[in-house]
C-alpha cells in the first residue's frame, strides 16, 4: 500500500510483464482520475471471470475506477459472486469468512489507523445481499453501531446466484427461483433504513444507469468514512442467470427497477453536508 | 548428511507429505537446508550453484518483496538479484508481481503465479529455479505445489526463516548474502570449466518490441487492400 508499492525496484521494470508495465505507466495510481475517463487510463481491473452481462461486474469496474486513492485502498469481500472480480484488481483484497467482512474491516480499520496514524488508509467493504444482510447481518449492523469508520457497499442481486438460486432476505417478496419454487413470503429487508438507524452517516440507495453518478456517491461514501463514520450504498446489481434477464436488456432492467423501487436515494447527516458543501467550494474556486 | 536425501525434485505426486511432516525443521541461525537437512550455508550455497549450472533452463522469481520499490533497502538487494542472474549461464527472470488469482489464465512465459506455478515451469521446462523476495506463506504454497507437479530443482533465498519445501534453502538472506552466493556460483562454474560472459537475461517476453520505422502490411489490418489492390478487383484494364 502507498505508492511505493507501484514503483518497481531499480531495474526490474524490464522484467515486468506488460499488463503492470502499463499500470505503472498508465493506471490510476497517484493521479486524480475518475470513471468517467474510462478508456483513458489503465484500468484496475480489467479481466475477470464473471457472467456476460453481470451488472455486478459493470459496478465492480466503476467502483475501481471511482476510488480517490486506489493505492492506499483495501478492499474486502466475502463468498459471492463479486469476490471473484474483486479478487482480481491490482488493489490488496481480503477475502473473508462468510458473513465477516464487516468485522474484519473494522479490525483492519483500526490497526491501519495505528500503524500509519500519519496517513490516511480507505477500507470498503463489499459483499452481496448475502453476506451483509443475511448470513453477515449480525456483524454488518454491529459495526455501524460501533461507528467503525469505512464503507460498506452490498451489491444486490436478489439472490444467492453463486450457489444455483436460493432466495435471500432481498429477494423481492413473491419471486420464484430456482432454489425457491415456492416463492417468497416477506418482502425485501429495509437494508438503507436499517443502515439509518444503525448510524451510517451516508447512506445511498442506488440502481447503477447513471456512471457519473455512481461514481459521485462511491467517491462520496469513502470521503465520508475517513471523518465521520460508516457510510452504506446499497445497489442494484442484477443476476442475470438467475433472473433469466437476456444479457441485452440488462440496462433496461437496471432502469426499470429504478423507475419502481430503487429509485436514488442520498441520505446524510448535516455534518456530512456541510463536509462536501465545503470540498464542493473549493473545487469551484479551484476553477474559477 | 545423511545418506538419504528426503526433499528431491519432484514429481513427487498428487499431494506430497509436507516437508515437516517428514521430520524437516528449518535451519537455525548461520546454517541452511539441503535435501531436508540442516548444513552449512557454503555446501547448500555451493549445491544450490551446481543445479542453477547444470540443470536446464535455469529461472529467476523474483516476488514482490523485491520487485516493488517499497523500502529503501530493496533497490540494493534488487541489484544483487540481476548480478547474480547475469553470472548463470541462460538464465531468464520470470516475476511473481503479486498474488492475485488470474482468469482466464496467465501468460506463463511473462509470469508466474503463486496459485498454479507449475503452469510456468512446465511451459518453460524450467528444471531449476530460484524463489527470491516472495512472502512466506505464498513461497511454501508454491514450493510444495512445484515439488509435486514437475521435475524441477528448487532453491529459496529467503530473508526470514527458510523453507523445508525448497531443495536447498537459505535463511536471513540479504543483498550482501546474495552477492555471497553470487561469489560461489562464479566459483563452482569455473571449477566445472563453463564459460560465459556476464550479461543481463533477456527482458519480458510480453513487452511489445515496437518499431515505428518499420511498417508490415500487417499493420494495415482490414485496410490493406488500399494499399495492396486486390487481384481481380482492381486495375479492370478492359470492359466488354
Amino acid at each position: 500500500m502507498g505508492l511505493r508499492y507501484v514503483q518497481p525496484a531499480p531495474g526490474f521494470k524490464q522484467y515486468l510483464p506488460k499488463d503492470y508495465v502499463d499500470l505503472i505507466d498508465f493506471g490510476p495510481f497517484g493521479k486524480e482520475v475518475d470513471a468517467s475517463q474510462l478508456g483513458q487510463f489503465k484500468e484496475i481491473l480489467e479481466e475477470h471471470p464473471m457472467c456476460a452481462g453481470c451488472w455486478m461486474a459493470y459496478f465492480v469496474r466503476v467502483f475501481y475506477a471511482s476510488l480517490p486513492n486506489p493505492e492506499d485502498t483495501i478492499v474486502l469481500g466475502t463468498a459471492g459472486c463479486a469476490r471473484l472480480a474483486l479478487s482480481q484488481a491490482a488493489v490488496p483484497f481480503i477475502y473473508g469468512n462468510y458473513g465477516d467482512t464487516n468485522a474484519v474491516a473494522s479490525g483492519l480499520t483500526r490497526a491501519l489507523n495505528l500503524r500509519f496514524p500519519d496517513k490516511q488508509k480507505d477500507v470498503v467493504a463489499i459483499a452481496g445481499d448475502g453476506g451483509l444482510m443475511d448470513i453477515g447481518f449480525s456483524m454488518t449492523m454491529h459495526s455501524w453501531f460501533r461507528r467503525e469508520k469505512f464503507t460498506t457497499i452490498m451489491v444486490d442481486n436478489e439472490v444467492y446466484g453463486n450457489t444455483g438460486g436460493q432466495e435471500s432476505g432481498m429477494s423481492p417478496k413473491g419471486v420464484q427461483l430456482k432454489m425457491a419454487p415456492k416463492g417468497k413470503k416477506f418482502d425485501k429487508l429495509p437494508a438503507t433504513e436499517l443502515a439509518k438507524l444503525a448510524g451510517c452517516v451516508y447512506v445511498v440507495k442506488i440502481a447503477p444507469t447513471n456512471i457519473k453518478r455512481l461514481s459521485k456517491v462511491i467517491k462520496r461514501a469513502i470521503l465520508a468514512a475517513r471523518h465521520f463514520g460508516p457510510t452504506f450504498i446499497h445497489a442494484y446489481t442484477s443476476c442475470n442467470i438467475e433472473y433469466s434477464i437476456p444479457t441485452e436488456e440488462v440496462l433496461k432492467d437496471a432502469r426499470e427497477r429504478e423507475k419502481k423501487d430503487f429509485g436514488f436515494e442520498e441520505y446524510m447527516t448535516d455534518e456530512v453536508r456541510a463536509f462536501f458543501e465545503e470540498i464542493e467550494k473549493k473545487k469551484k474556486e479551484v476553477r474559477a | 548428511m545423511s545418506e538419504e536425501k528426503k526433499i528431491v525434485p519432484g514429481p513427487a505426486g498428487y499431494m506430497p507429505t509436507p516437508a515437516v511432516f517428514m521430520g524437516v525443521e528449518l535451519p537455525p541461525e548461520g546454517k541452511a537446508l539441503l535435501y531436508g537437512e540442516i548444513v552449512d550455508e557454503e555446501t547448500a550455497m555451493r549445491e544450490a550453484a551446481k543445479a542453477m549450472l547444470t540443470r536446464k533452463n535455469p529461472t529467476i522469481f523474483p516476488g514482490p518483496q523485491v520487485l516493488w520499490d517499497w523500502r529503501d533497502d530493496v533497490a540494493d538487494k534488487a541489484q544483487a538479484i540481476l548480478e547474480l542472474a547475469s553470472e548463470i549461464p541462460n538464465c531468464r527472470i520470470i516475476p511473481m508481481p503479486d498474488y492475485r488469482p488470474k482468469y482466464p489464465k496467465i501468460d506463463p512465459e511473462a509470469e508466474i503465479n503463486p496459485n498454479h506455478p507449475n503452469l510456468t515451469i512446465l511451459h518453460n521446462r524450467i528444471e531449476a529455479c530460484i524463489f527470491v523476495g516472495v512472502h512466506c506463506h505464498y513461497a511454501n504454497l508454491s514450493l510444495r505445489m512445484i515439488r509435486a507437479g514437475t521435475n524441477c530443482y528448487t532453491i529459496a533465498l529467503c530473508a526470514e526463516l527458510g523453507h523445508e519445501e525448497a531443495m536447498a534453502s537459505l535463511r536471513d538472506v540479504h543483498a550482501d548474502d546474495i552477492r555471497r552466493f553470487k561469489d560461489v556460483l562464479v566459483q563452482v562454474r569455473n571449477e566445472l570449466g563453463i564459460q560465459w560472459t556476464p550479461k543481463a537475461p533477456p527482458t519480458n517476453p510480453s513487452l511489445p518490441k515496437e518499431e515505428w520505422e518499420a511498417l508490415n502490411p500487417a499493420d494495415y489490418g482490414d485496410y490493406l487492400h488500399m494499399i495492396i489492390p486486390r487481384k481481380g478487383t482492381e486495375n479492370v484494364t478492359e470492359t466488354e
